[in-house]
């Protein structure tokens, strides 16, 4: 393994702690959350408001579904050589009455996952580049 | 109804990978359905064209373009861009042109060319595009597909078997249709013997995109009766809804759905609001259609649609299959054209395909795909950022 520095894959969407929490935004007005964040204006047809505080967003809810990907995608995607499937999960966050996709941390395949199935956010490399290792948020199976 | 127009003629391109120019496959669909509506070209008004955004300026400007390939005549043009659902919305500006009485006759036209390989998003760090966001993480269309498949196994307990029946169900049909791509009669096994894409889906449960051209004359119900044509089938109802906020199912390009935790804000699936427009319009309900042409661009998406379009209550769609309903000669025949699975994705082309397939039907030109009786067909679609259709005709 590398030794190089992690650094987020995209800055600022999502803390860097050990129990990480995406960042998003709410609007202070009628409190729908946006992820990713929207300050420019309130998507709620019945509000106006441009007024918008940033949040950390529930980092665990339940699995709405999963997939993987068998095939490698195009660019901007960084593929390791050679390509290595990985699962996705659409996660319901209750709090926040949204779902939010993501890639499934390494080792866990779809026959591990169910719908309703409660999982949380962690932090997993991405890919690497020649000065650090991007991670980004992926889902994890709250073990019961 | 004082809201219908006249379809007098249906022309279509074959669908295919021809590496042509999209003019020609529009031109050769817009004549087909002039010759069909026995009008000649110089008495069409309005040209409607669906765009497309492959082709570089001459797709932008489809309606003249298509215009100009048969002939400036004067008439006035308008191009709808609706993704997947341009097709549906430029024949609502024909329509609207029709009644409001500025237009007896229109050319509603689309066609496309496909390139090949992936349509990767634009190159650089680009965290503001919602598309670029998704592919850098690795999110593709077949997963969107996907999740909406595999939700429907673990709610409703369809299997990898339903979803193949749908494909064996459209391949078989679809090869009685000569303007279709593909034509060959598959299997289950053909399909369960496919590379597995993102898991439930494999390479066959997924639609191809393809190069084709579809056009409608339109008129009023006048002119029609005018031309002795006045038991033509009818448009009664086109739905271009947006969805309703909020909006609860992940759709491409996004990571994330709306949030419904405002207060007063409730959840809404998209593609089950579509249809509910269409049907008001028509004053009709689900029980009074005949046949349906739904977007499959998955095997497993065949499903949704039928159970949005309400033709079956929500999680029964692939009973109805597997009892034969939405085959030939079943209760209630879906996607008889042989839908997407044996056309692949002409983007400005497809609506307006479904529309055709519904006209033949009508009319009981259909042959070996002839639904007997059908009085009332009913077609629906969506694509990205919003855009989707349902448009109902009638005898």
């Amino acid at each position: 393994m590398s030794d190089k520095p992690l650094a987020p894959a995209i800055e600022g969407w999502h803390t860097l702690s050990a129990k990480p929490h995406l960042i998003g935004t709410q609007c202070t007005a009628c409190g729908t959350y946006f992820f990713p964040k929207q300050r420019q204006y309130c998507r709620n047809p019945s509000c106006d408001s441009t007024d918008f505080t940033e949040v950390e967003l529930s980092r665990t809810g339940q699995v709405w579904s999963y997939t993987n990907a068998c095939y490698q995608p195009p660019e901007p995607f960084v593929a390791p050589e050679p390509f290595e499937p990985y699962t996705i999960a659409g996660v319901q966050l209750e709090k926040e009455q949204m779902v939010v996709l993501g890639q499934v941390v390494t080792g866990v395949s779809v026959e591990d996952l169910k719908v309703g199935m409660t999982m949380e956010l962690v932090l997993e490399r991405l890919h690497e580049t020649e000065d650090d290792i991007k991670v980004t948020w992926k889902w994890q199976p709250v073990a019961s | 109804m004082s809201n219908e127009i006249a379809i007098l003629g249906a022309g279509m391109h074959p669908w295919g990978k021809w590496g042509h120019n999209f003019v020609q496959y529009g031109v050769a669909a817009a004549r087909e359905a002039l010759a069909d509506a026995g009008v000649p070209w110089r008495d069409v008004s309005f040209v409607s064209g669906g765009a497309t955004v492959r082709c570089g300026y001459p797709g932008y400007v489809a309606g003249a373009t298509f215009a100009q390939a048969l002939g400036w005549q004067g008439a006035e043009v308008n191009t709808s861009y609706a993704a997947c659902a341009s097709g549906s919305q430029a024949l609502a500006a024909a329509r609207n042109k029709i009644l409001a009485g500025e237009c007896e006759v229109a050319l509603v036209v689309g066609a496309d060319t496909t390139p090949k390989g992936f349509l990767a998003p634009a190159k650089g760090y680009r965290p503001d595009d919602p598309d670029w966001v998704r592919f850098y993480l690795g999110i593709t269309n077949p997963t969107y597909f996907a999740l909406y498949a595999r939700r429907r196994m673990d709610l409703y307990g369809d299997t990898l078997d339903d979803f193949a029946a749908v494909k064996v169900k459209n391949s078989r049909i679809g090869s009685k249709n000569p303007r279709a791509r593909y034509r060959k009669c598959f299997t289950a096994e053909d399909v369960a013997a496919s590379a597995m894409v993102a898991d439930p889906l494999r390479l066959m449960d997924i639609c191809a995109t393809s190069d084709g051209g579809a056009a409608l004359i339109v008129s009023s119900l006048e002119y029609a009766r005018k031309l002795g044509k006045g038991d033509a089938p009818r448009v009664a109802a086109i739905s271009t809804v947006t969805p309703t906020f909020a909006s609860s199912v992940v759709e491409m390009p996004d990571i994330a759905t709306d949030s419904a935790a405002a207060d007063g804000v409730e959840a809404h699936a998209f593609r089950s609001t579509l249809p509910l427009k269409a049907y008001e319009e028509a004053g009709i309900g689900p029980e009074d259609v005949d046949l349906a042409e739904v977007y499959d661009l998955s095997t497993a998406l065949e499903l949704d649609w039928i159970e949005d379009l309400r033709l079956a209550p929500r999680g029964e769609a692939a009973a109805l299959l597997r009892n034969g309903d939405t085959s030939l000669g079943g209760k209630i025949p879906v996607n008889v054209s042989g839908g997407l699975a044996c056309f692949g994705e002409a983007v400005p082309a497809q609506a307006l395909a479904q529309v055709c397939e519904l006209t033949w039907q009508l009319r009981g030109q259909a042959g070996d795909r002839q639904v007997e009786g059908a009085k009332v067909g009913i077609t629906a679609n969506q694509g990205l950022f919003g855009h989707g259709s349902s448009v109902i005709v009638r005898k």
